[in-house]
């Protein structure tokens, strides 16, 4: 294959050698959940053979193409590929973890249900895409060890920035080139260069990513250690060290896995009044905490998409908050709920309603959880009445902003369909008027509109397609789930939220849905992550041709 | 003074008649015919060649030039003779340019490009549209004392409020004065019993208020009515700045464009501005978005054929007013005989700008009404001019005939100037001067 001129197919060689750098490198953090297992006396067989075997197949991989050279083709195969991969190693340490290394380490939790391939490769494709949704069983110490649900927790957080973002950082290898990898892994239609170089940016967004990881956790803990402010006992934190890193962990990339099964719910007021404003930063272009750091802290406000963002959060916790207070928003026989019991819900009917705090509380933090898609539960909205539910659901395809770590379609997709609506509908009056959509008054390109048209519209066609598949196969397995349930957990999955409805609410999982239903929204996660189009551009035959 | 006009067009013409009676003027042209011409035709030394050569510089003298002017069509030629002429001389220079970008970056310093002074042909052509529209029937319009006072010109048509009236019986206004009637090719200085004639125009000085208010008396029928909507067709580099113009004033502009791109381009630079993508000479097009409820069409095509034709359709469809611009100043009272309210030339507002800086001198501001027929002038009164502790009364008397005191500002505020009004130190005065006397008076004060 020559490596000049025209060359006939995508040097997929060239990709791969890539995708093995990355790969090599999954080694380093994976030293994380290693060292918290030695800590608490746990068994360290599951990170020391995924240690090993990333670090075999990588240099392997890496080897393919001694000094890989990638145009656009090979740049979108190389993020696709990556994240595949990654997810596939990642889900190592839950399989060695339930079944041990026959004749050296014992299993550590023999009746995981992360024992079981598609189950391990779910829970690891949910971690790094962070979307959330999990399969385990029991989420306790006791059924998993605290290494292993560390691992979970950084999964996400290394997924949530961007692996591939990550590398562009620090792997001097990906300077050139570096731009396509990022457009190609991170949200929303194009990416802003802050800096001249490409890996210089790549710092200053994991920089900001990791500072307000830091920071929440700084707080977090703080607040824990400092005791309860004023001299009130109600507002004590009640967060440990492990909980405040692991929430950390999840919070900054809008993942929502929990290390605790009932998720934030099982933590105080005060903890869940600190997440809020964190949920959001998630949610919010990075590159605006930059400008705001460097000295032009109004761009913050100018921003559109940020007010959008805002506003669409405003009057979505407005609505929600109104009908918890009233008492009209809960069903009227809650179903009682598998691992709690009906007390449970029973004491969360009767608390709310009239009550503003926590009807506020629950309301902001339930609509920020599912705009930004983090998926965090500080309430088990199950037991919220159909409307909410639908309110929450709309809230699912609204996602983050572009170039924040939140999922599904973006606000600022939306904005721009509403500008060209509105702005089709002016030109049915003015036929031959000449209206440029504008976004922070800079006009945008109409093959830029196109862009958010077909991606918008393919991500809806995927969500149909995706929920009508998933029903067919629930139907098949005679598991008896509701259309909203499927839906939810399409939405869930393909934006990267995390809990849907039903049995797949916040307080259960997705372990139930066959081995073909969770492959399905594998799938989907992974899809749904990289934005659609670096995935289906690999599978069409077009992208493999000259 | 010793002038050097460079580029014998239009403007460098006009400005040249204008200063050639009291200064040395030196034209550089590069056409030698027109250099011909202008020997004859003027009191000037005509140095034949390229105006950002050295050499002919040097010929024309510019190393003992007071004043360089560079005023030919071409942007670039014009910045590059300044900067040629303070490369050599110290002469005060002053470039004449199109572009709004050059105008820009020689705003940021004053001095880019080694000029003292630009003036910027298509935003000072948008500005006096936009000073025109703003006022109901007017022709002209120039601000003074900081805008604390109004010349405007008028043009008195049929069924308006004052046609007929004798001048005491029109002035209803407290803060305005009746400067002159230009009746055909003569300038009546009126007195209280002048009566005020059908296709009169008249001049006006007062505060912008009272302006206002006369102008709305003198406006027939929906001209009345301010000014809220308003087409513009052609999205010249003019076109652009009258709608930006338009939009700072809340008035809700459709500006129409033909080309494609350009559309693009001025919809993307004019946020709130409705640009449509048609031939403005297009009836059905204009029927259709009914161009006719407009309250004035600006005609701003690079034709001035084009511009005519939209001006009558638009007059036809309903338009209240209607404003072109017109490349050839010889048009100019053709378009307004046949229909056009108010016909601007941008060769000739750029020529005003230029004369009125380099004859400024002892006065602050000069306007020249219809092309030098008559001058309005501002000058602040130092203590050893002949006006200080005076009344009206004893300065009208000891200045040329026919000189009328329009208005006064002390401190800022406006004063009423009537015959017993004291002139103090310090006071700008606005006064109207036909062209035979505007020199003397200029001289004496």
């Amino acid at each position: 294959m020559s490596r000049t001129g025209w060359s006939l197919t995508v040097r997929y060689r060239a990709s791969l050698s890539l995708v093995g750098t990355v790969l090599r490198y999954l080694a380093v953090p994976l030293l994380v959940p290693l060292v918290v297992a030695v800590y608490y006396g746990e068994t360290i067989a599951p990170f020391v053979v995924t240690i090993l075997l990333t670090a075999t197949v990588g240099t392997a991989l890496e080897r393919l193409d001694p000094d890989p050279d990638i145009g656009a083709r090979e740049g979108l195969l190389m993020v696709a590929l990556t994240w595949l991969m990654v997810a596939l190693v990642g889900a190592v340490p839950y399989l060695v973890e339930a079944h041990g290394i026959p004749g050296i380490d014992p299993a550590a939790h023999p009746g995981s249900t992360l024992g079981h391939p598609s189950n391990a490769l779910f829970e690891s494709m949910s971690g790094f895409t962070t979307t959330g949704a999990t399969v385990v069983g029991e989420i306790s110490f006791d059924a998993h060890t605290r290494g292993v649900l560390l691992w979970r927790q950084l999964t996400q957080w290394l997924g949530g920035m961007g692996i591939v973002v990550l590398a562009v950082a620090i792997l001097p290898q990906l300077s050139v080139g570096g731009a396509q990898l990022m457009d190609a892994e991170a949200p929303g239609p194009g990416i802003e260069k802050l800096t001249p170089r490409i890996a210089e940016t790549a710092r200053v967004l994991w920089g900001a990513y990791l500072g307000l990881t830091l920071l929440e956790i700084t707080l977090l803990y703080g607040l824990h250690v400092a005791g309860p402010p004023l001299g009130m006992p109600g507002l004590a934190p009640n967060m440990d060290l492990y909980n405040a890193v692991a929430h950390g962990l999840t919070t900054m990339p809008t993942g929502g896995f929990s290390p605790e099964a009932r998720s934030i719910e099982a933590f105080s007021a005060t903890v869940q009044w600190v997440i809020i404003p964190f949920m959001i930063a998630a949610g919010t272009n990075f590159a605006l905490f930059w400008h705001a750091l460097t000295g032009n802290p109004d761009r913050l406000f100018e921003d559109q998409e940020w007010r959008v963002f805002l506003g669409a959060i405003g009057v979505l916790t407005a609505v929600v908050a109104g009908m918890l207070f009233a008492g009209a928003g809960f069903v009227e026989t809650a179903p009682a709920q598998e691992t709690f019991g009906s007390t449970y819900l029973e004491e969360i009917i009767e608390t709310i309603p009239g009550n503003a705090e926590p009807a506020l509380r629950h309301a902001l933090f339930q609509v920020v959880s599912i705009v930004t898609t983090t998926g965090y539960a500080s309430i088990d909205f199950n037991a919220w009445s159909p409307p909410l539910k639908y309110a929450l659901l709309f809230g699912m395809f609204v996602g983050g902003s572009a170039g924040s770590t939140g999922g599904a379609v973006k606000v600022v997709r939306w904005y721009v369909i509403l500008k060209t609506v509105r702005r089709e509908l002016f030109t049915t009056a003015h036929p031959r008027a000449v209206r440029p959509v504008r976004l922070n008054g800079r006009p945008l390109d109409e093959r830029a509109i196109r862009g958010i048209f077909a991606f918008t519209l393919l991500y809806l066609v995927l969500f149909f397609v995706g929920t009508l598949v998933l029903f067919l196969d629930t139907v098949r397995v005679h598991d008896g789930m509701t259309v909203l349930e499927a839906m939810s957990a399409v939405a869930a999955t393909l934006g990267n939220v995390g809990p849907g409805f039903g049995s797949v609410g916040p307080m259960g999982s997705y372990r139930s849905f066959s081995g073909a239903g969770k492959l399905l929204m594998v799938v989907l996660m992974w899809i749904g992550r990289l934005e659609i189009i670096p995935v289906l551009a690999c599978l069409t035959p077009e992208f493999w041709r000259r | 003074m010793r002038v050097v006009v460079i580029g014998a067009g239009q403007v460098g013409e006009s400005i040249a008649a204008d200063l050639d009676d009291s200064n040395e003027v030196v034209v550089i042209e590069r056409d030698p015919d027109r250099c011909e011409e202008l020997t004859y035709d003027l009191d000037v030394l005509t140095i034949n060649g390229d105006g950002t050569s050295v050499e002919t510089l040097e010929e024309a003298g510019v190393m003992d030039a007071d004043m360089v002017i560079a005023s030919t069509d071409d942007d670039e030629t014009n910045i590059v003779a300044c900067s040629t002429v303070k490369a050599i001389s110290d002469a005060f220079t002053i470039a004449r340019v199109k572009e709004t970008e050059y105008l820009k970056t020689w705003r940021r310093s004053n001095t880019a490009f080694g000029i003292d002074f630009m003036v910027c042909t298509n935003l000072l052509t948008a500005q006096s549209v936009v000073r025109v529209v703003g006022l109901p029937a007017a022709i002209d319009v120039d601000p003074f004392a900081g805008g604390k006072v109004q010349m405007a010109e008028f043009e008195i048509a049929e069924g308006s409020g004052v046609a007929g009236e004798t001048v005491s019986e029109a002035d209803r206004f407290d803060s305005l004065t009746f400067a002159a009637l230009l009746r055909g090719e003569e300038v009546v200085i009126p007195t209280g019993e002048t009566v005020i004639q059908q296709d009169d125009r008249i001049i006006v000085i007062g505060s912008p208020r009272s302006v206002r208010e006369f102008a709305s008396t003198v406006a027939s029928g929906d001209a009345r009515n301010d000014v809220t909507k308003a087409v513009i067709v052609g999205g010249s580099q003019i076109g652009y700045h009258v709608a930006r113009l338009f939009e700072e004033r809340d008035i809700s502009v459709r500006l129409i464009e033909q080309d494609a791109n350009r559309a693009r381009r001025l919809a993307e630079d004019l946020p709130g501005s409705v640009v449509l993508q048609s031939d403005a000479t297009d009836v059905d097009f204009l029927e259709r978005e009914h161009v006719g409820d407009a309250d004035v069409l600006v005609g701003a095509l690079d034709s001035d054929e084009k511009n005519l034709l939209a001006c009558l359709l638009a007059k036809r469809l309903g338009v209240g007013r209607t404003v072109s611009i017109v490349d050839s100043d010889p048009y100019i009272d053709l378009f307004e005989t046949v229909g056009v309210d108010v016909a601007i030339s941008p060769r000739a507002v750029v020529a005003e700008e230029i004369t009125r800086f380099t004859r400024e001198g002892g006065a602050e501001n000069v306007a020249l009404i219809e092309s030098h027929k008559a001058e309005v002038i501002e000058i602040e009164v130092e203590p050893d001019s002949p006006l200080a502790g005076q009344t009206i009364r004893e300065s009208v008397a000891s200045l040329p005939e026919r000189v009328v005191f329009g208005a006064i500002t002390r401190n800022g505020t406006f004063i009423t100037p009537r015959g017993d009004t004291v002139i103090e130190v310090g006071d700008h005065v606005v006064a109207f001067a036909p062209a035979d006397v505007a020199e003397e008076l200029t001289a004496r004060l």
